[in-house]
């Protein structure tokens, strides 16, 4: 039927189009700011993690970010889905103070980490976290990537956004400009500031877009622990149901041989 | 009806000592295997079964979820964190869900606009069809309210905003309310009200659909010609026919759950549903999930809160009343050339109202959403009534089996003369 198929075009363009309005909601919002795309190794379909990338861009946390930033859905033990040791786990958990108790004795101790501990709070609570950073409030960056329209893209162009205001903008006091953050006025000062800030053991360059890639791959693992494990399985799913389609549909014809 | 064992006919002495006492074979035989089934659907007729199937993989997937989530304003949005992290496959069970979600309603739009271009909402099927929509007011109670659950920013200003809507209403509204709310804000006792109401609904839920499919198996199928059955060669039985066919149909749809789940998880959400709720802080756009867009729209579209709420319930009202409405006696479209671009329009105007939800409440959107919504409601109100008189539908074949053994070809001159059934 000519007419039921030019209907059938009809709906499937006006979904098409409504679907990928829909898809970009925050680009309607203000001007749009086009982010450069970074192309990381966990796109696609295929995508994986790149271990020493996401390693470093935990360094960079470490030694950065976790200032700041706390990351409290994470325990030390996740690392070792980054490829560290167990070793290198424990000692870097060590590094840190927990408040653990009541013991037999009703008492709340200090004890060195354990690679059980949740990462480790830069502040007690958000009060203290505000007042140190004058007012504003570094949010918990543990799934940071799925928050934020973007994604990694996002966080990699807002880690390397810093610049001059343009002239004429007034920032407000104790703000700073970045061309890729939402009204451009960020309360963060430029956390990676200059090249080599960090000294990556493996020999990378530190430099502050090297810096910026890392730490957007480790916050995305972070952010999706179970991006491998999904990828690959889909993979096989996918290639499942289609030899299960194909047979569903001969057996189909099959069946309907003799009607029509 | 007598009393007494039931006469079964099964072989198998179990199964017979079992259907002669409680005739469960004898009544699946009758429902699902040999039950008279016209034998000219197209794909569009697999989007029940797949409705089905989704019910079931909603309710799976969530009873495992349940055992797993705390309602509480302070650990809900990191018990689901947790879930995503530390509970074997729990990524998969919440994308499944989150995302099942999204696909039952793609399933059910799709069922619905068949109904709609078919006609299949048409005497004798009227019951059938308000059951269907009492399934639809089901599902968007029960998704608003899981959307909830994981206490989220657009979780808890989606549920103030939608919830705030019921204070449109003169007198009662602050009342019902802060009886929604079972407080004076959205807050833990309004979290875990919608978990216990999120948990029952699906159930229910399930219990319509059981009243829906009987009412079809009394009225038996519409089918794409709109015309009844006439006898045995316009039938086939469900079994095998339809079941191999339904089969095509749900790996092809498994497919696409799996594209979504495995590879695009979070398209269909909004980043912000990750962020913590915060009562202080509103995020820029409040935006519902985008299943409820278009009738987020229509609520915009009305200067005035209470008409735009009236309007948003009134969109899916309308349909309750659609097959007195709808006057023609010719069900398909396919044989109604002119309520076919009608209706093209209305699908358009339904996917333009979607469009216009997720985008701010400013210019040019409004004046968009206000053509499309007043569209929405023309259709319904006075297209479809006064085409009824007007249109002058084509000749109907003379049987569901004429058409389909000659291969769809034109139909014989006879055909022609046949006047328009009124069922
Ligand atoms: C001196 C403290 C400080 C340090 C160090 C710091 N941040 Fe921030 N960060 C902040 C504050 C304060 C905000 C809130 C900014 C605002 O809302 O204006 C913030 C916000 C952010 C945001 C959210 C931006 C948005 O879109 O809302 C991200 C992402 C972020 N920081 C990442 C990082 C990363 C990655 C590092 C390490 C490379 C880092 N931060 C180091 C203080 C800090
Ligand atoms: C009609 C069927 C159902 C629909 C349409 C539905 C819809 C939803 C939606 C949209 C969410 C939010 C997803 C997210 O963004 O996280 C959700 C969450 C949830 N649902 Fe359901 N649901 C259904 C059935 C059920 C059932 C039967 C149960 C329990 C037995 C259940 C338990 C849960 C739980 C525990 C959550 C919170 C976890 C989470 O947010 O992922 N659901 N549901």
């Amino acid at each position: 039927m000519v007419g039921f198929r030019s209907l059938k075009a009809l709906v499937l363009g006006a979904g098409l189009v409504a679907g990928l309005g829909v898809q970009a909601p925050a680009l309607a919002a203000g001007g749009e700011i086009h982010l450069p795309d970074t192309r990381f190794s966990f796109d696609g379909l295929f995508g994986h993690f790149d271990r020493a990338s996401a390693q470093r861009g935990f360094q960079v946390y470490k030694e950065v970010c976790s200032s700041c930033h706390g990351m409290h859905q994470l325990s030390y033990r996740n690392l070792r889905d980054l490829g560290l040791s167990e070793n290198e786990v424990a000692g870097i958990a060590a590094t840190v103070q927990v408040m653990d108790g009541p013991n037999d004795e009703g008492q709340f101790v200090e004890r060195a980490g354990r690679a059980s501990d949740r990462f480790h709070a830069p502040f007690p609570n958000e009060k203290a976290a505000r007042a140190a950073n004058n007012g504003a409030y570094p949010p918990d960056l543990s799934v940071i990537a799925k928050a934020r329209e973007g994604g990694a893209d996002y966080l990699h162009a807002l880690l390397v956004g810093y610049e001059e205001p343009p002239a004429g903008m007034q920032l407000g006091a104790g703000m700073h400009y970045n061309k890729y953050f939402p009204g451009h006025q960020i309360a963060m000062p430029a956390p990676l500031n200059s090249d080599g800030q960090v000294e990556f053991h493996d020999g990378t360059k530190s430099t502050i877009d090297q810096m910026a890639r890392d730490v957007s791959q480790f916050l995305t693992w972070a952010a999706e622990p179970e991006l491998e494990q999904r990828k690959a399985m889909g993979v096989k799913i996918i290639l499942f149901l289609t030899v299960l389609g194909g047979l569903a549909y001969a057996v189909k014809r099959k069946v309907w041989a003799d009607v029509h | 009806m007598s009393i007494g064992l039931h006469k079964s006919d099964f072989a198998n002495p179990v199964i017979r000592w079992v259907d002669s006492r409680l005739p469960i074979f004898t009544m699946m035989q009758k429902e699902y295997g040999t039950f008279p089934t016209p034998r000219n659907f197209n794909y569009f007729w697999n989007f029940g079964a797949l409705a089905m199937i989704n019910l079931l993989i909603m309710i799976a997937t969530g009873i495992f979820l349940a055992m797993n989530y705390t309602a509480h304003t302070g650990m809900a949005f990191d018990s689901v964190e947790r879930i995503m992290r530390d509970v074997n496959y729990g990524w998969l069970l919440r994308y499944a869900h989150a995302n099942g979600a999204s696909m039952f309603f793609i399933v059910v739009y799709i069922h619905i606009f068949r109904g709609l271009y078919y006609g299949s909402y048409k005497a004798p099927r009227e019951l059938l069809w308000m059951l269907g929509v009492v399934i639809f007011l089901l599902m968007m109670a029960t998704a608003f309210m899981g959307y909830v659950l994981p206490w989220g920013q657009m979780s808890f200003w989606g549920a103030t905003v939608i919830t705030n809507l019921f204070s449109a209403f003169p007198l009662v509204g602050e009342t019902i309310v802060t009886w929604l709310w079972g407080g004076f804000s959205v807050d833990n006792p309004t979290l875990n009200r919608f978990y216990s109401l999120h948990y029952l609904m699906p159930f229910v839920i399930f219990g319509v659909v059981f009243l829906h499919v009987a009412a079809l198996h009394i009225t038996g199928s519409n089918n794409p010609l709109g015309i009844d059955p006439k006898g045995p060669q316009d039938t086939l039985p469900f079994h095998p026919y339809y079941t191999a066919k339904d089969s095509v149909g749900i790996v092809a749809y498994l497919a696409v759950f799996a594209l979504i789940v495995f590879f695009f998880p979070n398209a269909l959400g909004h980043p912000d549903n990750y962020i913590p709720a915060n009562p202080l802080v509103t995020p820029p756009h409040i935006v519902p999930e985008w299943y409820f867009l278009p009738f987020y729209a229509i609520l915009r579209a009305v200067p005035d809160k209470l008409g735009g709420v009236l309007m948003m319930f009134g969109s899916i009202a309308i349909l309750f009343v659609l097959p007195w409405l709808d006057t023609s006696p010719v069900r398909s479209m396919r044989f109604r050339p002119l309520a076919r671009p009608f209706f093209a329009v209305w699908v358009v105007s339904f996917f333009v109202l979607l469009w216009c939800g997720g985008k701010p409440a400013e210019e040019p959107y409004v004046t968009i959403s206000r053509v499309a919504a007043a569209y929405y409601f023309l259709y319904f109100l006075v297209i479809l009534p006064l085409l009824g008189r007007l249109e002058r539908p084509l000749p109907l074949p003379e049987s569901i089996s004429l058409p389909v053994l000659r291969g769809g070809g034109p139909l014989p001159a006879g055909a022609m003369s046949k006047p328009m059934e009124k069922a």
